[in-house]
């Protein structure tokens, strides 16, 4: 670091720098953006069916109806050219659903027709007059069905590395030879990311140019996909999203709004606006996908695994496949020789999955770590010390050392705040005041450390302050703060005095914001940005040790750098990943079996904690989001059509705050000098990773009972009793 | 939402004129916490909403000399939770109110609106489902083979499965409380259990009322057996969310004897259930482990369950007891 002036603000407690504009209304979301005259709003209709063709549109009402500019279906909208593009968040294998272009039907709830209104309540009116009658035709609905037909992720996985078939050793012989066994099958449903935003745009074409307001995490791919869709030149697109109302994963493709609002607008020749219901946003956005996952661990005596296979099953849709690594963190985890994975997709009729807060590592992890604590249980062991006793600081899928690992500080920091120790290891044995029984768990998390090319101006003005940009997304984790604080340090200004920007195309290009990698790489681009333009302030006087500020007032005018960054070979020399421990305490209704989750209690290594605020927040979300899928979430799809059922939020449970009792995250001392100039390794996902296991194995732990499907609903708890 | 004519009477007779004129284009609107969402989910389509807001209906909340109650229609879920005389006399009452939706709905809902609130069956709510016989008459029940663990045990038929969701129906049931209607043929008053009706082959006809009738107050009795009571309300959150089942119970207990027991049970059923053999099992005997236990086990007598909802029986006997404990100071 640079930093001559104040104290270090990175690794400090800074409050979000956007906190105020939030909290006082002051943040312009997407769907907020004025566009300038004659703005109208569209209103999408869906379809009814899984599969088939539309037989009949009947638009004369809608289009009679008020305040209709127009309605737009697979007859009159404009033929577009949906130029091939897939970006590193699409699918690689499949291609998109080509919206209001022929009269095929894929899924329920695709996009059939679009009405466009002067205000939004004439546009829903006219969007329910509507007529549409289908020609239904077979379709694949039931998971059950799906899973029957289930194959390899393909050839375009492969080639990034997500085979399918893994492992090392046999893993089949050394589990017939291990003196303990344990197999089970574990149950995920359907979730929904469910951001409180809807998914929303407005578009406006100007002079043949298109400007998009759109809510996403990754401005670039936005703009990549409308100019592949019409055909146009990247930089005649340019999209802007400065503020993101969550998105948990929702923001990382673009959805019917985005294409919808574009087309019409260009139709009306007029601005227009089009916002996803919330039930839309369970037919048209992706969600993560149903999967059965079985393990079998093998044993000796003393806990060491001699033998892990893991075979998982996720839906997809027909016309994409979406694939996850769900089952690498089996390879890696723990030490073991023998290991056999086995990764399938299903598809079916249903709109294509996209990745949710952790994809894959949250589904294979829990399904490992559920398994583990049953194998502790078959061993008569701490399932802490079973973790413990196949630790290894070598990445035994690759060979290659974790660049740092520090599972084991993990599980004694966590450990000991929760108070492990005063568990009475036989199941059923504690309760609490009320007379409900108390159990604890424990697992593992774990999230790989990547980094992408990032790249990232730094403009420093004559009176001594200066803005940092970067194209990059902020849907809640804290970027905007975490950025001004490497920013400020590296330039050695004041925080007051450093401004970032980010959620605009005409920035310099950040990866999207998602898989933990933001801070390592659009931070290592940040850094790089600010010490290059500091040295050029500096040697324009010639002199090193100068003031920055002072300088700038000097030289009177703008200094500039834009600086791009990419990853060097570390990640080939060593394997990078966050580790965490999680510890749950559930209190079970001995009798209306109701399970409460008083405490859940984390310690993570994740290198350097640039905002320990920030970074508490980011992980305590993702605890509660780790809840919501042990104890409440699920999209449920009728088997018999594919239609998501509950898709409203009276009918998909997340966590109230009256679920949630005491969160305890901490973070264990780490330095990683491998991993990237920053040293950071991740904390956005990690979070949720792990804590669904902890909750069903301290459910366990409480009632002896395993709920090896989520959500752990009173039923299955009462099923596991009656049986 | 469809557009329709916004009607804001100041008195009964005309509010219940507008109902009277015409049978399907005329909606109510009280609180509007369940109406807005129908009508946004085009589930409603009025040509005409009438408003009961301005002063139409009158929102006291009373208590008699001798314990009775009278809620104007109009009272919000929030005052009557609230109110002395409801919390002290009719603790059954309070906490069916207080484990309601959220503190936001509460304050806007009135209780009047709240025992005619339509059923929350996901079928019913989403109108890009076809087969919903209550929705749309004829269509089929999409529910009964579907999602239905949220759905009734009892009272359903072959054509509708759908429970009432109401919290605070359930302890007026137990409790033999009325409904003080208002209707193009004048007034009368009938009890809160015969409000609704059973769906039998038209589960879209849901309650007693006739057109523009309206309910203008609900009159609970004075009840010694209320004044040690409990709803106990058995749900997927700890707030915000409706009854996988429910129990009000009620026990007027003298020297160890039972004088009189109320159970009612809510999420079973397309109304609330009045347990009646809970009750006669309880009643004279002994409150003791053994009778509660006894009691309890009769609490899903003739329930019909789906496979989606197999585990409610169990559940019913369970919460039940629980309740009866509770109430009996029997942990
Ligand atoms: C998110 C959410 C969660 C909820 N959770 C619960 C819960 O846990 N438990 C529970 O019991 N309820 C719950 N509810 C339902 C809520 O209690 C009802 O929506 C509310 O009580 C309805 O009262 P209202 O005054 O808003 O009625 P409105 O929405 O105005 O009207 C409801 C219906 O009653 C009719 N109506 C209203 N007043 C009269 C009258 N005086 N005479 C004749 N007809 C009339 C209307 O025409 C309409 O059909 C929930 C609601 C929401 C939105
Ligand atoms: S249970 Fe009743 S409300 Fe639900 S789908 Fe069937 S008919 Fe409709």
């Amino acid at each position: 670091m640079t930093s001559t002036a104040a104290a270090s603000v990175v690794g400090q407690p800074v409050s979000r720098v956007d906190g105020p504009l939030k909290v006082a209304g002051g943040a312009t979301y997407a769907a907020e953006f004025d566009p300038g005259p004659g703005l109208c709003h569209g209103a999408i209709v869906t379809s009814t069916v899984a599969s088939g063709r539309i037989a009949s549109i009947d638009t004369a009402a809608a289009e009679a109806a008020p305040g209709v500019v127009a309605v737009l279906t697979h007859r009159n909208a404009p033929v577009l050219p949906y130029h091939e593009h897939k970006g590193l968040t699409d699918p690689p294998e499949g291609e998109r659903i080509h919206l209001l272009q022929d009269d095929r039907v894929r899924h329920q709830g695709q996009p059939v027709a679009l009405a466009v209104a002067e205000t939004l309540e004439e546009a829903v009116y006219a969007a329910s007059l509507v007529r549409v009658s289908y020609r239904p035709e077979s379709a694949v609905t039931a998971f059950s069905d799906a899973v029957a037909h289930a194959v390899p992720p393909g050839p375009r996985y492969r080639d990034r590395g997500l085979e399918g078939d893994g492992g090392r050793g046999d893993a089949d012989a050394a589990l017939g030879a291990a003196p303990v066994r344990i197999e089970a099958e574990y149950v995920m449903p359907r979730l929904n990311h469910n951001p409180i935003e809807p998914h929303g745009t407005v578009a406006r074409w100007s002079e043949g140019e298109l400007t998009l307001w759109d809510k996403t995490q990754w401005v670039d791919n936005v703009r990549a996909e409308m100019a592949a869709v019409f055909g146009l030149p990247p930089d005649r697109v340019r999209v802007v999203s400065p503020f993101v109302g969550g998105a948990f994963g929702s923001g990382l493709r673009p959805w019917a709004n985005v294409t919808l609002a574009a087309m019409a607008s260009r139709h009306v020749d007029r601005p227009v606006k089009v916002v996803l219901t919330r039930r839309q946003m369970f037919g048209i956005t992706g969600y993560r996908p149903r999967s059965t996952h079985r393990v079998a661990l093998g044993a000796d005596r003393d806990g060491q695994l001699l033998a892990i296979r893991h075979e998982g099953v996720s839906e997809t849709s027909t016309y994409e496949t979406y694939a996850e690594e769900q089952l690498g963190s089996s390879e890696y985890l723990y030490a073991c020789r023998d290991v056999a994975t086995r990764y399938r997709v299903a598809p079916r009729n249903v709109q294509t999955p996209n990745d949710m807060r952790g994809p894959g590592k949250v589904t294979g992890v829990h399904a490992l770590e559920c398994a583990m604590d049953e194998l502790a249980a078959a061993l008569d062991m701490d399932p802490v010390e079973l973790r413990l006793r196949n630790d290894t600081i070598v990445d035994q899928s690759t060979g290659v050392p974790f660049s740092s690992r520090s599972l084991r500080e993990c599980y004694q920091a966590a450990g000991e705040r929760f108070g492990w120790s005063r568990r009475n290891p036989r199941p059923g044995a504690m309760r609490d005041e009320r007379g409900r029984l108390v159990g604890y768990g424990c697992a593992s998390a774990t999230w790989p450390a990547m980094r992408q090319a990032a790249e990232a101006r730094a403009r420093l003005l004559p009176d001594g302050s200066a803005v940092v940009s970067s194209s990059s997304s902020d849907m809640g984790p804290g970027t905007y703060t975490s950025m001004t604080q490497v920013a400020a340090e590296t330039l050695g200004l004041p925080l007051e005095r450093v401004r970032f920007e980010l959620g605009d195309t005409r920035m310099p290009t950040a990866p999207v914001h998602g898989g933990s990698w933001t801070m390592a790489s659009l931070g290592s681009a940040v850094q790089a940005a600010c010490a290059e333009a500091r040295r050029r302030a500096l040697a324009e006087i010639g002199r090193a040790d100068a003031d920055l500020a002072a300088v700038l007032r000097q030289i009177g005018e703008p200094v500039e750098a834009t600086v791009r960054t990419e990853p060097g070979d570390e990640l080939r020399r060593y394997s990078a990943h966050s580790f965490g421990a999680v510890f749950a305490e559930v209190a079970v209704d001995p009798d209306l079996c109701t399970v409460r989750v008083p405490r859940l209690v984390g310690a993570y290594g994740v290198g350097r904690v640039v905002n320990p605020k920030t970074a508490r927040s980011q992980i305590t979300g993702g605890m509660v989001m780790g809840m919501g899928m042990a104890l409440t979430e699920r999209t449920e799809v009728d088997p018999r059509d594919a239609r998501p059922v509950n898709s409203s939020l009276a009918d998909y449970l997340v966590p109230v705050n009256a679920d949630v009792g005491e969160l305890d995250a901490v973070f264990v001392d780490e330095e990683d000098p491998h991993v990237n100039p920053l040293g950071v390794k991740g904390l956005g996902e990690i979070g949720t990773v792990g804590v669904a296991a902890a909750i069903c194995n301290a459910v366990y732990h409480a009632t002896g009972r395993r709920v090896r499907e989520l959500p752990v609903t009173v039923e299955r708890v009462l099923g596991a009793a009656v049986r | 939402m469809r557009p329709f004519t916004l009607e804001r009477p100041h008195d009964i007779a005309t509010a219940v004129a507008f109902g009277a004129a015409d049978d399907d284009q005329t909606d109510y609107i009280a609180g509007g916490t369940d109406m807005m969402q129908l009508l946004t989910d085009d589930i409603r389509r009025p040509g005409r909403l009438v408003s009961l807001g301005d002063g139409v209906l009158d929102d006291r909340i009373e208590a008699a000399p001798d314990g009775a109650l009278r809620l104007g229609a109009a009272a919000r879920m929030s005052d009557v939770a609230d109110h002395p005389a409801v919390r002290e006399g009719f603790p059954l009452i309070a906490e069916a109110l207080l484990s309601s939706a959220s503190a936001q709905v509460r304050n806007m809902a009135t209780v009047g609106g709240n025992l005619l609130q339509r059923t929350r069956c996901a079928y019913f709510r989403d109108p890009g489902v076809h087969g919903c016989n209550k929705r749309a008459p004829g269509t089929g029940c999409a529910a009964r083979d579907g999602v239905n663990r949220m759905l009734a045990v009892l009272g359903g038929s072959e054509h509708c499965i759908a429970t009432h969701a109401s919290d605070f129906a359930v302890p007026l049931v137990a409790l033999d409380a009325v409904v003080r209607l208002s209707g193009p043929g004048g007034e009368r008053t009938i009890p809160v259990e015969e409000l609704h009706r059973l769906p039998g082959d038209s589960p879209h006809v849901e309650t007693v009322l006739v057109p523009g009738e309206l309910i203008t107050a609900i009159e609970v009795p004075a009840s010694r057996a209320a004044r040690t009571s409990h709803y106990l309300k058995v749900r997927d959150r700890e707030s915000f969310e409706f009854a996988l089942v429910s129990a009000a119970v009620a026990l007027d207990t003298d020297g160890g004897r039972i004088r009189e027991a109320r159970v009612a049970m809510g999420g079973v059923g397309p109304k609330p259930w009045r347990m009646r053999g809970v009750e006669r099992a309880l009643a004279g005997a002994a409150c003791d482990p053994a009778v509660l236990r006894a009691a309890a086990a009769r609490a899903a007598d003739g329930t019909a369950p789906r496979p989606g909802n197999a585990f409610k029986p169990e559940l019913m006997r369970r919460t039940v007891l629980r309740a009866l404990r509770v109430v009996g100071g029997q942990p």
